[in-house]
């Protein structure tokens, strides 16, 4: 039932990195243009939200009933969300616009919606190095107490951005429904996700239910490898990369039946 | 040579499933010239994008062994934010191609000068079809497949046009789907008529004609 390949895997895989790598080129140009101070706001979008989060709190002096440093807090938290919303975002209904694409053979939806992840998920970290590094000149933030544990945690992150997004894109193109339904999620997921919250700060009863969510383990993570042993963390490295690969195999499957509907131009 | 070895393609429609591809065998051989005739709505352009692998048939198989051109458009749909020369650098990304090598010929070719270096939003429509042409021309390959020869730009462009993909490409393959047999007539030596979904095939050309018109 299938069109029979002849190509090799290597070859495949050398193709596809060659077309994602165009992809992102195209990508980059359509979205942020030559004007202006162009790919900059690849990062720069994320900062000014980032800044306008931390100067809220700082004003209102919220006290989140602990004394975390509420810079470093707001920074963590915001570009963990960054990483998955942003990513899913830019895959829902990714395809129409890129029909006349697909009539070329080696274009596949999959590259379509990986490049636009692989560009969501790069300007996130940034944006997070960038901040991170430039508050801690400023002096309103402490240094990372533990950087290879950020590392690691970004990469889960990245990952669960990868998997969710693919079944996003391929969800939003195989139902007009689903699509409806996607954007109050988000609004549901942002407080949920354990950026505006630490898990320890929970009932005990509660904590358990948050937990359930993927994400809440990447940002504990993250606040865990940034402020260090001083503060209580809770998370599970496997549950997070269990539920990365499940949500994964899901995204493939999704995308592979939203390719087989797609009628190119 | 691609071979097209029982394939079928349906589509989910309002009313269930309709079938456009019913059972299609087709070869097409080294530098072969083939020639489809068939009506609107016929399953032409969905049997070309079977044939490019574009599309993936509902069963059947589909094999390749050279290059195949993508569906050759004379319009092309083109980002308008992106200039002549960035639609060149990504489709000789995606195909591996030379990008240097293809600036020249396509800047030669399509005779944008300084618009090659221009937002595609601001072409014409003449200008959008030579960027189209000269772009599909850019890169070699085995076989060309082509929807409709729509006539690109003036009689002088026509037969440049004519001249770089019917002459200059003498000894590559070809599959023309066409609604009009003067156009099959002039390029094609072997002829097929695709009707309700089924494809025949005609000694020659007029013998096609024949079947297509009594079938219309």
């Amino acid at each position: 039932m299938e069109a029979r390949h002849s190509t090799s895997l290597t070859r495949s895989l050398a193709i596809q990195s060659r077309v994602i790598g165009a992809l992102l080129m195209r990508e980059i140009i359509t979205r942020y243009g030559r004007h202006n101070i162009g790919f900059m706001w690849l990062f720069a979008e994320p900062m000014l939200f980032t800044l306008a989060i931390v100067g809220l709190w700082t004003a209102s002096r919220a006290t989140h009933g602990s004394n975390i440093p509420i810079v470093a807090f707001a920074v963590t938290g915001y570009s963990s969300i960054l990483l998955w919303r942003n990513s899913a975002l830019r895959c829902t209904k990714a395809i129409v616009p890129n029909l006349s694409l697909l009539v070329h053979r080696n274009i596949t939806v999959l590259d379509v919606f990986v490049a636009r992840i692989l560009l969501e998920v790069a300007g996130g970290i940034m944006s997070f190095i960038i901040l991170s590094t430039a508050f801690i000149a400023l002096g309103w933030m402490a240094m990372p107490v533990d950087v290879f544990k950020i590392v690691q945690a970004l990469l889960l992150l990245s990952w669960f951005a990868l998997s969710l997004s693919l079944i996003i894109g391929a969800i939003t193109e195989l139902s007009e429904v689903l699509d409806r339904f996607w954007h109050p999620t988000v609004y549901i997921l942002f407080p949920l996700s354990g950026a505006v919250f630490m898990v320890d700060w929970l009932p005990k009863d509660l904590q358990s239910y948050v937990l359930w969510l993927p994400m809440v383990h990447g940002v504990e993570m993250l606040r865990s490898g940034y402020f260090g042993p001083g503060v209580v963390t809770h998370y599970s490295v496997s549950y997070q990369m269990l539920m990365n690969f499940v949500l994964l195999l899901i995204g493939l499957f999704l995308v592979d039946k939203a390719g087989r509907q797609v009628i190119p131009e | 040579m691609i071979t097209l070895n029982n394939v079928g393609k349906s589509y989910d429609t309002r009313r269930g499933s309709r079938s456009v591809l019913c059972d299609i065998n087709l070869k097409v051989g080294k530098s072969q010239k083939i020639g489809i005739l068939g009506r609107n709505g016929a399953g032409k352009s969905t049997l070309v994008r079977i044939l490019g692998g574009t599309e993936r048939p509902t069963y059947g198989t589909v094999e390749r062994s050279m290059s195949v051109s993508w569906p050759l458009a004379f319009s092309g749909g083109f980002q308008g934010s992106l200039t002549g020369f960035d639609n060149l650098r990504f489709i000789c990304r995606v195909y591996g191609a030379d990008i240097d090598t293809a600036t020249r010929f396509v800047e030669d070719f399509s005779e944008l000068g300084a618009y090659f270096r221009e937002p595609v939003k601001t072409y014409s429509a003449g200008m959008r079809a030579r960027l189209a042409f000269a772009l599909s021309m850019a890169i070699e390959f085995d076989c060309y497949l082509i929807d409709e020869v729509l006539l690109v730009g003036d009689t002088r462009f026509h037969e440049k046009c004519h001249n770089e993909l019917f002459e200059k490409r003498k000894d590559r393959a070809l599959v023309l789907v066409s609604h009009m047999a003067e156009q099959i007539r002039a390029h094609c030596e072997t002829f097929f008529v695709l009707h309700a979904g089924r494809i025949e095939q005609f000694d020659d050309v007029d013998e096609a004609y024949e079947y297509y018109e009594k079938n219309g």
